[in-house]
């Protein structure tokens, strides 16, 4: 590593600015733990250097300075270690370290994130009534949002790198996770616990927005949705009842009301389907309900490959007013 | 007599049958060999899975391998190298090199290493057939539930996975019990236990460390594949159990694992540095203080698994500390070689090289293990490729290239032979280059936010070129160890004659001429030095000419020495079982039971359950020393004892260890039941009515029944020990009967009491209890009418005391037991 690191470098300077990236921090949580990270990077070269330079001083036979004694190990085996672990014990959990699992100043945004295979449902309680949304997370910027997760069926872990770290959703539990976003943006999240077949396609987007944007946002979402009203459009939400799509996803204001699948009340409005997995599109919707076994397999949606094409159009052309 | 006639005799009674015979082979020599061939065939494979994976991953959209067949591979490949490769292969060097590194002939219960390599191999493959029915793991190697428990995965892949390793682990803990008695009861006389080899330091640790360790996983194991069965509750939280309680228990388990796979690696590099230096290491005692203490440490650190599942910043906090606090037995280590290589002469030889490349890659995960041990850095990287690359650091760093440069070093004495330099040094260099290009990007890629265990990524995070340059280097990788492969096979043939102490190296098995005999030391040396090759110039003459103990086989049995245990003073004469079907039999009968458990016939199991019992039973009824005189001659006018003559042979060391496994696993299932109890909330423990007034006269006639069985059986032992044998058979037979009647008496309470256990873990939690305890007074049953029988037959009595002693051992942990369960299941309810 003393010698990749500085090629490593200015990749890193350079690489790094992903949406997913603990290096990349948008947020106090993420920013002291990248921190951390480069600190210790620093210190863990200083140290493998030593290790190997003293290393090769032994095994070059010609000129070798006497320590060959137990003095070099107290020195490097127990001082070292002692006296630079200690120091690093206190900075590591020392105050400040981790606001994202002591809390933060300011009251908290309540947001209830529940894990599904494979899928993430994300309820805003409120007085005002509750939205409830799947896959995106609007917060607003400069406030601490808490996080309360719990899981529908096995173990998730609930994880966006740019805003902090990652707390696992456990069933029968109920775990508490405190982020803030410092500049708007939009970052990636994903589900960090190995849950089964499409753990790899378990995504989510926050969008990290000004305040009254946010509350824009909010309201729009907590309202019922807004009845279809041309042709194609009520034509497409009989189609939905008809196939039984009801029996698995809500829409707010209508009959709609299964609990299996993810919220569909302004499916439209968000910038994913299917956790991350499509752009949301009239071809990504026509493409999810005829062929979603094949773009996310093993999900738990059944595969309508078999309906006909207009009627594909009627159920894209009902969704799309899901705004 | 002279030299070759001593050889040739010493052949006869050694030497393993010719022909289809081999599979009754128990000898060390020929059991370490196949654990090593088979632990790194198993590697080959475990690594060909992880190529693919690698493929697939190689660039984003990769979906080549279907999530099936991906998330089974990712779980095998885990499974494979921890369970079927590192832990078998790290003991068969061990069963290979410590009965010829501390001047034994072979290791005390030769019939046990032999049942355990076939429980180890018929186990691997019971596992891997799951790939022929489409069903292999997929859940991930460590089993989260309830994403393996059968709601989620119906299948019978968390079956295969529960049972095959647990049968696996079988081999793990016989091994180690074996290893702990071997380093500390059969050293050669005069090897004190400061004058013992460093790695036999290492085993006796990592012996323990299984003896500690693997319970809670082979308990757990044992209680998911119940609730999975028979809908029993531990894990499901609708029902009073606990998901985290499979994470403790796992970790419990899975932390000192890794240390389990590290510290025999960290042997083999203590001895290629003193052997390559030509000096014993800098700071014996600190090394072994070192060791030990990361055995003990190591027991406290399983929560730093546990970071994000929201357990309280306090406890998080103290195993975080305790987490670093290892830093400093690894750190004790790393420099104690360092300063060996400034006292000694090194001369870079392969072995020597590839510790270099070890210490480079070791201190590098190390210290991302200090990373990693940090909370707030932890909940970042836990979870991602970030914590891959640290532990392939540790683990592949830590363990394969000791294990080569092992290899290395001491294939010449298996194989008489000298490798190539050459293609050792091309291999040594693609090892080296491929594995830090596969893993060291790996740390940036966690960074940049990739999760572990995904089979497929989207493109545009940042993290496409980092996949393809780890891909690239894992195909480096491979070619490095087939060039290994290549030149350790080639070797057996083409390689020149090595002569005896190629190395001259220091240690015992550097006496042993090539091709090693099964017996190792034609005599056995008086050790009075801790490198005594380099002290005592005469000592391989001495020793292959007979001057040494035991020059000979002449009562036509195995002999080695017992010896006492800090001084290594010879006590006895331990004789040795030789080749038997028995250990492969009893394999085959016990995987009936797992295979029946398996595809659910349990008929098949219980006739697999009897026939292993009557096997077991058969074993131990044929005793090598039957018939015996009670006393031998030893060589030097040494006038020794029989083991079967005393009160301290193996057997009873081997007990004794057996029973600390046994009472951990017991104590995982207490920790269990106390551990749900503090996590379910108030008045929902006991769940509903009282379950402590059912039938609870039955319960205390048991007590009492228990109580008197235990202490009539006391009595009766202490009237033999002072000659009383009548004494003795009577008590035995109230014993039995009493603890008949406890067995009856309980099972009726627990039949009674615990209608239901499928309703609360409670229920089942408490049913486990009583099982536990059921089965173990059961087998106190069994072995109290063996040892009676043996009296009858003249076998076992006040002049042969060891089965007796062995018993009444059994006896009083079996009784203890007992009363531990009352205590936790009918009295902490109420003193609580």
């Amino acid at each position: 590593m003393k010698r990749r690191v500085p090629a490593l470098l200015p990749l890193l300077a350079t690489g790094c600015g992903g949406v997913q990236s603990t290096l990349e921090p948008h947020g106090p949580g993420a920013e002291s733990i990248a921190v951390m990270w480069w600190v210790m990077l620093v210190g863990s070269a200083i140290v493998l250097g030593l290790v190997m330079v003293l290393a090769w001083m032994g095994v070059d036979r010609r000129r070798r300075p006497a320590l060959g004694t137990t003095h070099l190990i107290a020195a490097g085996g127990l001082l070292l270690p002692a006296v630079t672990l200690t120091v690093l014990l206190f900075y590591g959990l020392g105050p400040g370290a981790a606001p994202h699992l002591s809390g933060q100043d300011g009251e908290p945004l309540r947001v209830e994130v529940i894990g599904h295979r494979w899928f993430w449902e994300v309820r805003y309680p409120g007085a005002n009534g509750l939205a409830v949304t799947a896959n995106e997370i609007h917060i607003p910027v400069g406030r601490p949002v808490e996080f309360q997760l719990h899981t529908a069926d096995v173990i998730h872990s609930f994880w966006v790198p740019n805003l902090g770290g990652k707390m696992d959703m456990i069933p029968g539990r109920t775990n508490r996770l405190i982020l803030r976003a410092d500049r708007p943006g939009r970052y990636r999240g994903q589900c960090a616990e190995f849950c089964g077949a499409q753990h790899a396609r378990m995504a989510f987007w926050v969008v990290a927005q000004p305040q009254e944007e946010f509350a824009r946002w909010l309201a729009l979402q907590r309202t019922p949705a807004r009845p279809a009203e041309d042709a194609a459009a009520r034509r497409g939400w009989n189609r939905f009842v008809e196939l039984g799509c009801i029996e698995c996803h809500t829409i707010r204001g209508t009959q709609a009301d299964g609990r299996i699948g993810p919220d569909l009340t302004h499916v439209a409005s968000r910038s994913h389907i299917a956790a991350g997995t499509l752009p949301t599109s009239r071809e990504s919707f026509a493409r999810w309900i005829t062929d979603n076994q094949r773009v996310k397999p093993g999900n738990r949606m059944e595969d309508f490959s078999h309906i006909p094409p207009e009627v594909v159009r009627e159920l894209v052309a009902f969704l799309v007013t899901l705004q | 007599m002279t030299a070759p006639d001593r050889r040739e005799q010493l052949l006869a009674v050694w030497g393993n049958p010719p022909g289809l015979g081999a599979l009754t082979a128990v000898n060390h020599t020929s059991i370490g060999r196949r654990f090593i061939i088979t632990g790194f065939l198993f590697f080959l494979v475990g690594g060909l899975l992880a190529m693919l994976m690698r493929g697939q991953l190689a660039w984003a959209g990769g979906q080549d391998l279907d999530f099936e067949l991906y998330n089974q591979l990712v779980t095998m490949h885990g499974t494979t190298m921890m369970f079927l490769f590192a832990v078998p292969a790290v003991e068969g060097f061990a069963v290979y090199l410590i009965p010829k590194m501390i001047g034994a002939r072979d290791l005390p219960f030769p019939r046990l290493s032999a049942y355990g390599y076939w429980c180890y191999l018929l186990g691997g493959l019971l596992l891997y057939s799951s790939f022929l029915v489409g069903q292999a793991p997929n859940g991930g190697w460590f089993m989260y539930v309830p994403l393996n428990a059968k709601e989620y995965t119906p299948g019978l892949n968390a079956d295969f996975w529960l049972l095959g390793i647990t049968f696996v682990e079988i081999s793990a803990v016989s091994a180690a019990v074996e290893i702990a008695v071997a380093v500390l009861r059969t050293r050669a006389p005069g090897m004190t236990l400061s004058r013992m080899p460093l790695f036999a330091w290492y085993m006796l640790v990592t012996a323990f460390m299984i003896i500690f360790g693997f319970p809670p996983l082979i308990l757990a194991s044992v209680l998911l594949e119940i609730e999975r069965t028979t809908g029993w509750v531990f894990f499901d939280a609708a029902a009073g159990g606990d998901p985290l309680l499979w994470q403790h228990l796992f970790w419990l388990f899975g932390h000192p694992e890794v240390y389990i796979i590290f510290l025999p690696a960290a042997g083999v590099v203590t001895m290629v540095v003193e052997a390559f230096t030509h000096r014993g290491v800098v700071g014996y005692t600190w090394v072994v203080a070192a060791v030990v203490s990361m055995g003990f440490l190591s027991f406290g650190l399983w929560v730093h698994h546990m970071y994000t599942v929201g357990l309280p910043p306090l406890s998080m906090a103290f195993f975080s500390a305790a987490s670093m606090a290892v830093a400093i037995p690894s750190g004790i280590q790393v420099f104690a070689w360092l300063a060996t290589l400034f006292a000694g002469r090194p001369r870079l030889r392969l072995p020597l090289i590839y510790v270099l490349g070890f210490l480079f890659i070791f201190v590098l995960g190390g210290l991302t293990g200090v990373m990693v041990a940090l909370v707030p850095f932890d909940s970042q990287v836990h979870d991602t490729h970030f914590v891959v690359a640290h532990f392939h650091y540790v683990l592949f760093g830590g363990m394969v290239f000791p294990l080569v440069a092992g290899l290395y070093y001491w294939l010449p004495l298996e194989s008489g032979r000298r490798t190539s330099e050459a293609l050792g040094r091309l291999g040594f260099w693609a090892l080296f280059v491929g594995f830090n290009l596969t893993f060291l990007p790996m740390h940036l890629t966690g960074l940049l936010g990739m999760p572990r265990r995904v089979y497929t990524y989207p493109e545009g995070l940042g993290w496409e070129w980092l996949n393809a340059i780890s891909t690239i280097g894992s195909y480096l990788l491979a070619a490095g160890v087939a060039a290994v492969l290549v030149d350790l096979v080639v070797h057996f043939r083409g390689g020149e004659p090595r002569g005896r102490n190629l190395w001259r190296a220091g240690t015992l098995e550097w006496l042993i001429e090539a091709p090693v005999p099964p017996y190792n030391f034609v005599s056995i040396p008086k050790v009075n030095e801790r490198m005594p090759l380099w002290k005592e110039k005469q000592l391989a003459k001495q020793t292959h000419e007979g001057e040494g103990y035991l020059a000979s086989a002449q009562s036509g049995r195995r002999e080695t020495f017992g010896t006492s245990t800090s001084q290594g003073k010879p006590e006895q004469v331990v004789i040795l079982p030789a080749s038997t079907w028995i250990p492969l039999l009893a394999a085959v009968a016990t995987l009936a039971v797992f295979v029946g458990l398996l595809i659910s016939e349990y008929l098949l199991s219980l006739l697999g359950v009897g026939a292993t019992v009557a096997l077991l039973l058969w074993w131990a009824w044929r005793a090598p020393y039957d018939g015996h005189p009670l006393t031998i001659d030893a060589g030097h006018g040494l006038l020794l004892p029989h083991q079967g003559a005393t009160v301290q042979g193996p057997g009873r060391w081997g007990l004794a260890f057996t029973l600390l496994a046994d009472a951990t696993a017991f104590g995982s299932l207490v920790f269990a039941y106390l551990f749900l109890w503090t996590v379910a909330p108030a008045a929902s423990w006991p769940p509903g009515e009282s379950l402590f007034t059912a039938s609870l006269w039955a319960a205390l006639t048991g007590f009492a029944a228990l109580l008197g069985a235990t202490g009539v059986a006391e009595w009766g032992y202490r009237g033999l020990r002072r000659g009383l044998a009548r004494r003795f058979r009577i008590a035995n037979d109230v014993a039995l009967a009493l603890i008949l009647l406890f067995i009856t008496l309980q099972g009726y309470w627990v039949v009674e009491a615990l209608p239901n256990a499928s309703e609360h873990a409670y229920f089942s939690v408490v049913k486990a209890i009583w099982s536990f305890a059921l089965v173990h007074a059961a087998i106190a049953l069994l072995l109290g009418a063996f040892v009676a029988a043996r009296v009858l037959k003249g076998n076992c009595g006040p002049e042969r005391p060891l089965e007796a002693a062995v018993a009444r051992d059994f006896w009083l942990f079996s009784g203890g037991l007992g009363m531990l369960a009352y205590v936790t299941t009918l009295g902490a309810p109420f003193l609580l």
